[in-house]
């Protein structure tokens, strides 16, 4: 299992650069007028060159790309912001923000599973009744609308229908229950839909005939076999999903005016803060690869019949 | 990956579903793999050795015993018979939901009007902006008999530009998920059938899938400046992934199979085993796939245009639409202009999502009974 787990961290590291630097290439050839911040008609041509030589971005690539990583790797050094916070560490930048992010993030995560999984659990038990077929039309409405649309409806009929204020202030503690719903909303979908389909695909083992020919009643086999055994897959998504949840959402944010990493990404990049930029597709990367690895590990964790070493033997 | 003809790639190793598409290609794969197996039991034959001698027990078996038969078109064609039909049987289920057939109905007839609108009597022209007789604007004009949804902000129309932005944001869509299912199945015969790239396109995919996409597209969109080409072009860059990872994967699982081996051993080239032998069976994941991607396809076009990255403002489109109803949504009388683009993303969004369900559950060969 070490050896597994160092493999994986292997290629994941190989990944991760080969993703920065095709990002750090990509940059490079954004319109440069944006770094001269819109006075480019009163700057003389030496003075744009200095700015852009500044910037590194008069080298050509070889140069420029291997530079990067040498301070990256060498002196951990991401560079400092160049338009957001002139000559602030980017770490110092977004280091505040994903606190911000995080707090939504946690609450909502933890709304998403104590509503999600029983409705999913009620789902399964009922299966073909009035709720699952509520619960089934909820989950597609939310996973086809695309997001605009009810979070653009929740900010304007839920506000007023229960008096809750349409930004987030945070002085004002209940400013902060829209942004939770909407941020929850797809959530619950998803682990509805999960917990369902792991407990019906459960359902239908050879064992859960066994358990029930024993005599236990089909309330002892839901609780006992059946949420337990659905509960293994689900663990797989919650370190990614925690991980995740300092990332932020960007149209809640910028809906809602929350001051977090959603609008951070893209005011950043509008503006073309290229380290900044830099910085934060290092955490998404890493978040992404580190969230699916941490998940095969906790599934090993609570079921010790999962092996991801082994390629599976003949069918 | 693997070699090993028998295995269920896979599907052992990342039980781990990113989406709701994910999970109905999942759920299908298993589908065709379950009655795949039950095919496969009743074609086991006790294993016996091959004779080395002939009939009489004396002769030996030798090559010069045997001469090619000669072709003959009628026996070469001739097949064993049974009246199942896949089609048949899809069409059969999928008819059977009265649901289903209700938004089918419902989907064409909305198609159907949002190419034929223009040509209507008494339409305004989308792009207009229309005055009363003394020559002012018509601005923010509520919805009555003659500006069916009312007027925007600039006195245009709203219920011809509603119609004019469903064509842009279908046209885009179809454009996109048409686009990125070809790049999807060319990508996913080359990796499934590659053996000795297998690596190379697992890293190309493991890359793709690694960065996040919002940046990619992002940074393309500000690269090649918003048009409606950078906008399919990026939509597909990202659309092509779970396309090709599942073509992969069924083309792993019926590469080896007898009928396959048959064909390979007739002299069939790889290609004709691709095209013939094996893409028809894939015909229904990929059209549930690309009901699918339409959805997703307006949808980003509504969040591009949100983040400031839409089509250029005159063209209208439903992502702008929506944008512009936004700007006003504070004053109640306006509203109408944020509802009505929204119902319409809803509409079609919803439509497509369920008829995409609906196909899949249809031919998903478990529910053939």
């Amino acid at each position: 299992m070490i050896r597994y787990t160092l493999g994986r961290c292997g290629r994941a590291c190989i990944t991760i650069f080969l993703v920065l630097s095709i990002v750090f290439l990509l940059m490079r050839l954004m319109p440069v007028e944006t770094y001269f911040q819109g006075r480019s008609d009163t700057m003389t041509d030496t003075l744009k060159e200095n700015i852009l030589r500044g910037l590194g971005l008069l080298d050509p690539w070889y140069v420029a790309l291997p530079n990067f990583w040498k301070n990256l790797l060498l002196h951990g050094d991401l560079g400092e912001s160049i338009v957001m916070r002139v000559g602030v560490p980017v770490t110092k930048v977004i280091w505040p923000k994903a606190v911000v992010s995080f707090q939504f993030g946690i609450i909502s995560l933890a709304i998403q599973l104590v509503i999600g999984m029983p409705l999913g659990v009620l789902m399964a038990r009922k299966k073909g009744g009035i709720i699952d077929k509520a619960g089934n039309l909820y989950v597609l409405l939310i996973n086809s609308l695309p997001q605009a649309v009810y979070f653009l409806l929740i900010q304007l009929y839920l506000s007023t229908l229960l008096g809750l204020p349409m930004l987030f202030k945070s002085s004002v503690p209940s400013s902060r229950i829209l942004p939770i719903i909407c941020l929850s909303l797809g959530g619950i979908a998803s682990n509805a839909m999960w917990m369902r389909r792991y407990m019906v695909d459960q359902l239908n083992m050879d064992y859960i005939r066994l358990a029930r020919a024993k005599g236990m009643t089909s309330g002892q086999v839901a609780f006992r076999h059946i949420f337990r055994n659905a509960l293994v897959p689900m663990v797989q998504s919650l370190p990614a999903s925690l991980l995740f949840t300092i990332s932020g959402s960007l149209y809640v944010e910028s809906l809602f005016s929350i001051n977090g990493m959603g609008g951070l990404l893209i005011t950043s990049i509008q503006r073309q803060d290229n380290p900044l930029v830099q910085a934060m597709v290092l955490l998404y990367s890493v978040i992404s690869v580190l969230g699916l690895l941490l998940g095969d590990l906790a599934m090993m964790l609570v079921d010790p019949r999962i092996t991801f070493t082994k390629k599976g033997g003949s069918r | 990956m693997t070699d090993n003809k028998n295995q269920t790639p896979e599907k052992k190793e990342t039980p781990f579903f990113r989406s709701y598409e994910d999970r109905k290609i999942m759920d299908l794969q298993e589908g065709f793999a379950a009655t795949n197996q039950l095919a496969d039991l009743q074609m086991a034959r006790p294993e016996t050795e091959p004779p080395t001698v002939c009939d009489d027990g004396e002769t030996p078996l030798t090559d010069d015993l045997f001469q090619p038969a000669e072709y003959d078109a009628a026996n070469a064609e001739r097949i064993g018979y049974s009246n199942y039909s896949y089609w048949g049987s899809t069409l059969r289920v999928f008819l059977k939901s009265k649901v289903s057939v209700g938004i089918l109905i419902f989907l064409v007839l909305i198609l159907a009007f949002t190419f034929i609108q223009p040509y209507l009597p008494n339409q305004h022209d989308p792009y207009v902006v229309n005055n009363d007789e003394l020559g002012a604007t018509l601005r923010n004009q509520k919805p009555d008999s003659v500006f069916w949804f009312g007027t925007n902000a600039l006195g245009q129309d709203l219920w011809s530009r509603i119609w004019q932005g469903t064509r842009t944001s279908l046209i885009i869509a179809l454009c996109a998920a048409a686009s990125s299912m070809m790049l999807g199945i060319v990508m996913g015969c080359a990796w499934g059938y590659a053996r000795k790239f297998d690596w190379l396109f697992t890293e190309i995919y493991n890359l793709f899938d690694n960065i996040p996409y919002t940046i990619l597209r992002m940074l393309l969109i500000y690269i090649m400046r918003p048009s409606i080409g950078t906008m399919i072009l990026v939509m597909c860059l990202t659309g092509w992934l779970p396309m090709s990872k599942y073509i992969r994967n069924m083309i792993l699982i019926y590469r080896d199979r007898e009928f396959n081996l048959a064909s390979r051993c007739l002299g069939t080239s790889s290609f004709q085993i691709i095209v013939k032998n094996i893409l028809p069976q894939l015909v229904s994941v990929i059209m549930l796939q690309t009901a699918l991607a339409i959805p997703n396809a307006i949808g980003s076009e509504v969040f591009l245009t949100y983040i400031g990255l839409g089509l250029p403002v005159n063209i209208p489109s439903l992502g702008n639409l929506v944008d512009e109803g936004r700007k006003v949504m504070l004053v109640e009388a306006q509203r109408y202009q944020l509802i009505f683009p929204l119902l319409m993303v809803s509409a079609i969004t919803v439509s497509f999502y369920a008829l995409g369900n609906a196909f899949a559950d249809a031919s998903d060969p478990r529910n053939h009974r």
